[in-house]
């Protein structure tokens, strides 16, 4: 069965609306499959390779079908010298997936971002947007617990 | 009780949220016996968040409130000393705050707050005059693009002004990439009609009809709060200008660096791969679809009502002899107090590291100003002036304002290799120097911090910063070597210590450092036994660096800080 991607159609067929649908598919679909990119260039009518050029180039696409809880570790310049590469380690080790993994059952993923933006209170890590902020080793094995109990 | 409270405002910008103001609203509405609350900005004191300002008939209270014990609510309520927020002295003494004036103290979301303080005046104020009277004010304060380039922003707008075309487009770049700054993302949850006031009186000044906002995506609450501040522009017809309604249009960025640059920019709010392109033409000739276009920053835009309400000559007073006004800088890394703040232009760095941002004098080793793109300058030369000219002249940039102290327990090489991690990452690929210059850097960088340089790579990375700096485009590929020829210049004895010695003296690299517990001191509590992913600790409490990853969760976990990285060659290895 082919997947729905009629999310597109509340956006208007230009082509400068590309990366706007692209964002659109990924809000509902949280990644942008082969498929979509196949439906988005027949919406847009332009060429798969077009589609699939600027989904690359952006690194806010997902490929991939991303974890029910997405974290992400801030490795903004204020948060790596507070020592965020520790602490995307330390996340490593304990859910067993690296940077740009999905675990097994489909629970956490695991990414970087150049900066969210809350640099005073570095290191600093999201999960599936909600920041948490001044983290230590104690404090982010606490995150991951009490997410793994939702 | 004679002082009443009269409202409660909660600092709600993405900084105080992640401190937890979200669940302190919610226990203050719980009880507050119907004491109005008011969701505000950031006032830019981040390290005391979540900040709350509590306005009675005699003036503001601010409570820093770190914990939600019922004793902290009460005290609040009760207006007691404890946990109660001032600002330092001399920090007071050395900021001065125009353009985040607002900042923190009105509700980001309310326009008749805004308009009440002053907001839109200068907007009126604007039409009242000709466009080109508009431009000679804006000529006259000095002001220059605050995104990082420093071009006069006044004459930017002449050149716009005097191009004919059926669309004019005005875009503000909001598309704040640079890792360690967020002034732009302050500004923007904490005073978006400041933003759009400022993009107002730009359109009017230019002949514009097309304003674009190109926000980036991590910033959800900028761009909810920009929504709704538009939509009530919208409702007051603030936006019409000579008689005609002018769009104002969201764009959210995909996460890519190079679309600061403005020709990337303009290609991605196409919605194509965001590439720069070669200059000229320039954007104000052919921009967004071809026509004219003029990119101007968030911070450039927030400058604008300030400029018009007290006069160019006015503001013009502050600041230096090629750079006015006051600047915004997001101060962040190994220091006390990091956070927002407003300094005039010529404050020079001791002032911001040391006074302002409460640095230990003798543990700071250099400041990065510029983000990836600037150079790390390093403490002896902190009585160098902050203007566009002076920091050049040291190798580094003004940049946007991301201002990340670095202290004595890091290290440079291990910097550089971080920005370069970034920059080559970054690249778009377009110019062969920069994309296969910076990797082959990048990868130079990686091997001596892995303790397998050599000294030719010192060489390398002269020659090749160089080539990659002239043989670029855009301003990512000009300016990616500088963090590497910075520390080249500032720290060469670092690199050589790691090339030579295979050392790192900051003890930061992991190839280079060992781990050890200081057996004196351990209480045998046994949670690094517990701890270590790897078995690392044997059961008499001897880390095998063999076996160790220098993860550093012992370290964290121990209780009597006994476990410590040393010199390579000092710990323990069993094979």
């Amino acid at each position: 069965m082919s997947t729905d991607y009629s999310c597109l159609e509340q956006i208007d067929k230009n082509p400068g609306n590309l990366i706007k649908g692209l964002q659109t598919i990924q809000a509902e679909h949280s990644y942008i499959a082969d498929e979509a990119i196949v439906a988005t260039a027949n919406y847009f009518s332009m060429a798969v390779v077009e589609v699939e050029g600027v989904v690359s180039f952006y690194a806010q696409f997902k490929r991939t079908q991303p974890g029910k809880f997405q974290i992400c570790v801030c490795d903004g310049t204020a948060c790596h010298i507070k020592g965020s590469t520790l602490m995307l380690d330390w996340i490593s080790t304990e859910l067993k997936i690296a940077d740009g993994e999905t675990d097994a059952d489909g629970f956490f993923s695991l990414e970087t971002a150049a900066c969210l933006g809350c640099c005073s209170l570095a290191p600093v890590m999201s999960v599936n947007g909600k920041v948490f902020g001044n983290l230590d080793r104690k404090a982010t094995l606490k995150i991951l617990k009490e997410y793994r109990k939702k | 009780m004679s002082n009443r409270i009269k409202k409660i405002k909660v600092g709600m910008a993405s900084c105080g949220i992640a401190a937890g103001a979200d669940e302190l609203y919610k226990i203050l509405e719980a009880n507050g016996n119907g004491i109005p609350l008011e969701e505000v900005g950031c006032i830019g004191h981040c390290y005391a968040e979540p900040l709350i300002e509590v306005e009675t008939d005699a003036g503001s209270i601010f409570y820093s409130v770190t914990d939600t014990k019922q004793a902290t609510i009460d005290n609040i309520f009760n207006l007691g000393e404890a946990s109660r927020f001032g600002i330092s002295e001399i920090r007071a003494a050395k900021e001065n705050v125009k353009i985040t004036r607002l900042c923190g103290r009105i509700s980001p979301t309310d326009i008749d707050e805004y308009i009440a303080n002053g907001g839109y005046e200068a907007l009126q104020k604007a039409q009242a005059m000709s466009s080109a009277e508009v431009i000679d004010e804006v000529k006259i304060s000095g002001l220059r693009g605050r995104g990082g380039g420093g071009f006069p922003t006044g004459m930017k707008w002449g050149f716009m002004a005097s191009k004919e075309a059926d669309e004019k487009i005005i875009i503000c770049n909001a598309d704040e990439g640079d890792p360690g700054a967020f002034m732009d993302r302050s500004v923007m949850e904490s005073v978006p009609h400041q933003l759009i006031e400022g993009m107002l009186i730009a359109a009017y000044a230019t002949g514009s009809n097309k304003l674009f906002i190109y926000c980036r995506a991590e910033y959800p609450l900028a761009i909810k709060n920009l929504k709704i501040a538009i939509d009530q522009a919208y409702e007051r017809k603030l936006n019409v200008i000579n008689g005609k309604p002018l769009e104002i249009i969201i764009k959210e960025g995909a996460g890519a660096f190079v679309c600061g640059e403005e020709t990337a920019l303009i290609a991605s709010l196409e919605g194509k791969r965001g590439m720069p392109r070669f200059r000229p033409p320039f954007p104000t000739d052919k921009g967004w679809n071809d026509f004219p276009s003029m990119i101007n920053n968030v911070e450039t835009f927030a400058n604008v009502p300030v400029i018009l309400a007290e006069g160019g000559a006015e503001y013009a007073k502050i600041g230096t002899e090629g750079s006015k006004g006051t600047k915004l800088f997001a101060l962040a890394g190994d220091l006390e107090n990091p956070g927002l703040i407003e300094v005039p232009m010529g404050i020079t760095l001791a002032e911001i590291v040391f006074d302002i941002g409460g640095a230990d004098r003798d543990s700071v080793k250099a400041v990065q100003t510029g983000g990836p793109s600037g150079g790390c300058i390093p403490v002896e030369l902190f009585d160098t002036p902050v203007d566009y000219d002076s920091l050049k002249s040291l190798g580094a940039i003004m940049g946007s304002g991301g201002m990340i102290v670095i202290g004595q327990n890091r290290c440079m090489v291990e910097t550089a290799r971080y920005f370069l991690d970034f920059t080559h990452r970054e690249s778009c690929g377009k110019c062969t120097f920069c994309r296969v210059g910076t990797k082959r850097m990048f990868e130079t960088l990686e091997r001596i911090t892995a303790g397998a340089g050599e000294i030719a790579d010192i060489n390398f990375l002269e020659d090749m910063g160089t080539k990659v700096r002239s043989g670029s485009l855009c301003g990512l590929g000009q300016t990616a070597p500088n963090p590497v020829l910075a520390t080249l210049c500032y720290f060469k004895d670092e690199y050589l210590s790691h090339i030579e010695n295979r050392q790192c003296e900051a003890l930061e690299c992991p190839a280079l450092v060992d781990v050890e517990i200081k057996q004196d001191k351990c209480i045998k509590c046994k949670l690094c036994i517990k701890n270590c992913p790897v078995n690392a600790v044997s059961d008499d409490f001897v880390i095998d660096n063999t076996l160790c990853t220098r993860c550093n969760s012992c370290i964290e976990v121990c209780p009597k800080d006994t476990i410590f990285r040393c010199k390579k060659g000092d710990g323990y290895y069993s094979g």
